[in-house]
């Protein structure tokens, strides 16, 4: 049975994308058949993330309205085949978005693929509450920083009233996802621990991505982080939640870099 | 409570307690408004003017019979603000509103229909107690950011914790096993005896009956510790549990 995932923080700029794409693309790499779906309608960025953005013809608003059809919209990943993106439409706006619309395109989705995974756009606006409308899992991204932390609680407020789970008195299964944790600046006490923001959040942690130049130059070449430099502290982080998502047991540890004598000399000096 | 499309910050709701002249009539009820008349030409301006609130206790009437009763009073001069003590299926939005005084026990009101629309589902998580509940509202999983819970009938009782933005408002007291860091409000249709408790306290702002202390205001020494509030005269007082 395919599983719904939304990847949801009501705040903007923590890695909704980025972390839709490297999870997306970290399943797709434990074998697993993904589709990952831009709902940033108006403000597409997904595409690129994905390094899809030239081979966009038709979009999520056409498969809803019926302009298209779902395997004419659908973009097969040409690194791994397993993999597909839905994109979001760059010239319409959220309003373009309804409900039995988006309704129509899950279940079909569900039926081709193992995974679904959502994109919500930042807010709490019709655009969010849609991509979280059918999902299963939920996927809050977190910054370790209280105005991250505060508006992920008001997601979580939401996914347990306005789903279509929750409205028939079921659980959305939630997981907590902290981005961009810098272990040195934690311990100076500059963000919030782990601990903080699990104890604020009460909801289970499903992994570490530490903070990283990776991250950034994976996405401007187009390629997730977990395709680009597979080693690298991020993507191991990523490919052990996807692998906790999955259901494995994996032991939760902060990946970091391998540094070298004068990486460590440098690193310790820039930090 | 504004639907959580609404970007903007939704108002906030701020309960008051007012003195009003509180009278009763009796049947016959010809008899009675003659007495009232007669009152108010001896005493002056005594019932005209303020508001005046009608507590039908001692009276069964239609919904015509109160309207008939208020528009009585009116034409005396006396203003009705609000009535009490009647069967809210006798009520209907021309009269002055159903008020529910907080010295009675408000078991004996029906329970109104649960809203169906889903953009109140969130923001409306306020429970009305049926005839035989008590009055206290349990909550067992946390409130979170931009949830309100609204129960004027009685305690709230939240097993987890308050969220930084979230915002309890109780008729009685506020117990809370968690961290309070949100906004707390406890006997807000004037109970001056109501308390706030809290395992751990980081809240934004606690108040009961309409007296205040925001976060600014609140000992540093506290943070973090279990506490109680409670009202002395006008002062809000905090002190530590453990």
């Amino acid at each position: 049975m395919a599983k719904v995932v939304v990847v949801t923080s009501g705040k903007g700029g923590v890695g909704k994308t980025t972390s839709t794409a490297a999870l997306g693309a970290a399943l797709a790499q434990h074998g697993q058949n993904v589709v990952v779906v831009d709902f940033d309608v108006g403000l597409r960025n997904l595409d690129l993330v994905m390094g899809a953005e030239r081979r966009v013809v038709y979009d999520l608003i056409n498969v809803t309205q019926g302009i298209a059809k779902l395997p004419q919209a659908l973009i097969r990943d040409k690194r791994l085949e397993r993999l597909a993106l839905l994109p979001a439409s760059q010239t319409r706006d959220k309003d373009a978005l309804t409900e039995e619309g988006v309704s129509r395109v899950i279940n079909s989705l569900k039926q081709m693929f193992d995974w679904v995974i959502c994109d919500s756009p930042a807010g709490i606006e019709r655009g969010a509450t849609l991509a979280m409308r059918f999902a299963d899992t939920a996927i809050i991204v977190t910054n370790p920083e209280v105005s991250s932390v505060r508006d992920s609680d008001r997601i979580i407020g939401i996914l347990d009233a306005k789903t279509v789970k929750a409205e028939r008195g079921e659980r959305v299964d939630k997981h907590l996802l902290i981005s961009r944790y810098d272990p040195a600046r934690a311990a100076r006490g500059e963000m919030l621990s782990i601990e903080d923001v699990l104890e604020i959040l009460s909801t289970p942690l499903l992994g570490i991505i530490p903070e990283s130049e990776e991250v950034l130059r994976a996405s401007n070449l187009g390629s997730p982080v977990t395709f680009n430099n597979p080693s690298s502290a991020p993507a191991r982080a990523y490919l052990d939640a996807a692998r906790r998502l999955m259901g494995e047991e994996v032991e939760m540890t902060i990946p970091t870099e391998k540094q070298g004598f004068l990486g460590k000399l440098f690193g310790r000096r820039a930090a | 409570m504004t639907s959580v499309a609404n970007p903007r910050q939704s108002p906030r709701f701020v309960c008051r307690s007012y003195m009003a002249v509180a009278l009763a009539p009796e049947p016959p009820l010809v008899d009675w408004i003659a007495d009232i008349e007669q009152k108010i030409r001896d005493t002056g301006s005594f019932l005209v003017g303020p508001p005046v609130v009608l507590d039908l206790s001692s009276v069964k009437l239609s919904k015509s019979a109160i309207a008939h009763l208020v528009a009585q009073l009116e034409q005396r001069g006396v203003r009705v603000m609000g009535v009490e003590n009647v069967d809210p299926s006798q009520m209907d939005t021309a009269l002055p509103p159903l008020l529910r005084s907080t010295k009675r026990e408000s078991a004996d009101v029906s329970v109104p229909a649960p809203k169906a629309r889903e953009t109140q589902r969130e923001k409306q998580q306020q429970v009305r107690e049926t005839r035989s509940a008590p009055a206290t509202l349990l909550l067992d999983k946390p409130v979170r950011s931009g949830q309100s819970i609204y129960f004027p009938d009685g305690d709230v009782t939240v097993l987890g914790s308050v969220g930084s933005g979230a915002e309890l408002v109780a008729g009685g007291s506020i117990h809370v096993y968690g961290t309070l860091r949100g906004r707390a409000m406890a006997g807000s249709n004037g109970n001056a005896r109501a308390r706030i408790f809290c395992t751990k306290i980081e809240a934004e702002l606690l108040a009961i009956d309409g007296h205040y202390l925001t976060a600014d205001l609140m000992d540093m020494a506290l943070r973090d510790r279990p506490v109680q509030a409670w009202l002395e005269g006008s002062a809000l007082k905090i002190s530590a549990l453990d």
